[in-house]
């Protein structure tokens, strides 16, 4: 499969950023936030070009503002200004009077090569300031990548952070009767458009499909009929994969080190599985848990000096942190019931994980030292957390109730703002991309 | 990847409805689950000797695991010892073990249980003098249940080693 180049030039920031002071913000570390009200109106059509194109990427602001749980978009119907030009100031009174506290101004213009323009400006109703502006140029097919880019900049207008709506999910498309169930690799925009299967699921299912953090490709575990099921690459880009070493045990539960260089996974030998690196430029494999017990669902910190990893040495599955070389295993969950699919944030500051407890599954986090473990979700089945590439944000798989089909759900690191991802059937295993270059 | 003969899909999916109507008969607990597929010794005219069937019908293809265990059981055991008598009366029989796991887990611990409970049969049936070059043995995980209830006794009969004639030989 061929993806677009992904093309978007961000131009200059065409005015200069005020004074921080003046700055409306939202807090996202804090529970409880109120969604701040923000006036998106359609963006126009310079010179009368695209009028429908304009509408469709507000549009996509909108949901992606909406969605995040910290705006909320005011219903256009109320507006009274009609904005004629992005370069005129806008009448802070009417955006006032609608209760905005924030205007997102843009046009979109075709340029003279057949691309698009797409020039927003951030507007703070109250100081009658610019909080920002930016104006990004993209094939006009491209036109949803430039709308994500324009709302991951008003999300760090307002909270200071990146912004994660530019992104990708990879995940596990299911189909059929459990007993044989067809399991495919799908990856779609993180608001659930443009899904494309990745795999045609005839000769073996995918399962726990990982991003890498570097290139346009992506990690998972192929399970077969008749032979142990094994670790493959796969280039978004091309469609061609390859077998990650080959081994007479199974390979499974894979991820990239946060470098991208690397591969943490588990290998079975004789039965028992333990935790393996292999480095990808040398196929060069390193043994790091050599115990009796099962070690299995490696994630290493950002700085790339300690991993994470369930093992059932203790007894039932609980997650250990050791050094990257191996050593000086920690088990750092103590709580009731199991700990598994411990996964690293992107920030570094927490691990999320599945607990397992009295017949409930939950997702939760937890410092890496072990303190201050949170629980953020609950279900019948609840697995598998990813985090969006600003670490605020967590996506997993749910089955709400026994025999209800799996479905995607993301959730805040407060435990606010839970949401089901809209996606064509069941779904499990979301893995979700870095930032896109 | 390697491109398995349009044949041999038939013949694993052909397996894996056979086992599912079996397994449906059963109602409560591993042990009473192992008993029931054993079909109480009683031979069949039908069956060709030697054959999944012969191993399904009169010897029991399966053994089953308490939650998050994978010690075998007395009638495990038992059930391994037929197999392995089995074996040896058809020498030229190699199968596949195969370790499946309920769906109260997570995936990939699955696996690694799977693993496990494959593994448990395996060294079972090669301590009862069974040549280890006859066997082979894949974990499913939670991937691939015999029974898509979510009840107790779904999860009784789907975690289990499941006994698959591969080869017959030469």
């Amino acid at each position: 499969m061929k993806q677009a180049i992904l093309a978007i030039l961000a131009a200059a920031v065409f005015v200069a950023a005020p004074s921080a002071q003046a700055r409306v913000r939202i807090d996202i570390t804090q529970a409880n936030v109120e969604p701040m009200p923000v006036a998106v109106p359609d963006f126009i059509g310079v010179d009368n070009q695209a009028p429908g194109l304009g509408r469709d990427i507000t549009g996509v602001i909108m949901a992606d503002l909406d969605r995040s749980g910290l705006f909320s978009v005011i219903d256009q119907r109320a507006y009274v200004e009609k904005l004629t030009s992005v370069d005129v100031r806008p009448r802070f009174a009417d955006w006032r009077i609608i209760n905005a506290q924030v205007l997102v101004a843009g046009e979109v213009r075709q340029t003279p090569d057949g691309r698009i323009e797409v020039a927003t400006r951030v507007w703070d109703v109250y100081s009658n300031e610019q909080l920002g502006a930016v104006s990004f140029k993209t094939p006009a097919d491209n036109w949803r990548r430039a709308a994500h880019k324009v709302a991951d900049f008003v999300y760090k207008s307002l909270t200071g952070e990146e912004g994660y709506f530019d992104t990708r999910i990879v995940y596990i498309h299911e189909t059929g009767p459990k007993e044989k169930r067809t399991k495919r690799l799908m990856i779609m925009d993180q608001d659930g458009a443009n899904s494309v299967l990745l795999t045609d699921g005839l000769n073996y299912q995918a399962l726990t499909p990982r991003f890498s953090p570097t290139q346009q490709q992506i990690t998972y575990m192929a399970l077969f009929d008749n032979r142990p099921g094994q670790v493959y690459l796969f280039n978004i880009e091309t469609g061609e994969q390859e077998q990650l070493g080959t081994f007479r045990g199974m390979t499974f539960a894979p991820r990239f080190t946060p470098d991208g260089t690397r591969v943490l996974m588990s290998m079975e030998r004789g039965g028992n599985s333990d935790v393996f690196m292999m480095e990808l430029a040398t196929r060069r494999l390193t043994r790091l848990t050599d115990n009796p017990g099962i070690d299995t669902s490696p994630t290493m910190s950002p700085d790339g000096r300690r991993i994470g990893f369930t093992s059932d040495r203790g007894g039932t599955e609980q997650i250990y942190v050791m050094n990257a070389d191996g050593s000086a295993p920690k088990r750092i969950t103590f709580g009731e019931g199991r700990y598994q699919t411990p996964v690293w944030s992107p920030r570094g500051d927490l691990v999320a994980f599945t607990r397992q407890y009295q017949g409930r599954f939950y997702i939760g986090v937890i410092r890496p030292d072990g303190g201050g473990e949170r629980l953020l979700t609950e279900s019948y089945l609840d697995e598998g957390p990813t985090w969006a590439p600003n670490g605020r944000v967590l996506m997993f798989f749910r089955e709400a109730s026994p025999g209800a089909g799996p479905s995607l759900w993301s959730v805040d690191l407060t435990g606010r703002n839970l949401r089901r991802v809209r996606t064509p059937g069941d779904s499990s295993d979301p893995a979700w991309s870095p930032p896109l270059p | 990847m390697n491109v398995k003969s349009s044949m041999k899909l038939i013949g694993v999916v052909g397996l894996m409805a056979l086992a599912a109507a079996c397994a449906s008969k059963s109602s409560t607990g591993p042990d009473v689950a192992a008993t029931g597929n054993t079909n109480g010794g009683v031979t069949s005219g039908a069956v060709t000797p030697g054959s999944q069937e012969d191993l399904e019908q009169n010897v029991g293809h399966r053994v089953f695991f308490g939650y998050d265990q994978y010690s075998l059981s007395p009638q495990a055991q038992a059930t391994l010892q037929k197999q392995a008598d089995f074996l040896k009366q058809y020498p030229s029989v190699s199968v596949q073990l195969s370790g499946n796991c309920d769906e109260r887990g997570t995936r990939e611990y699955n696996l690694a249980l799977g693993a496990r409970r494959a593994e448990a049969a395996r060294a079972y049936l090669v301590s009862l003098g069974v040549d280890s070059s006859r066997l082979t043995t894949v974990s499913y995980g939670k991937e691939r249940p015999i029974d898509p209830r979510s009840t107790e006794d779904a999860w009784s009969l789907n975690r289990n080693s499941t006994t698959t004639i591969v080869n017959v030989g030469a």
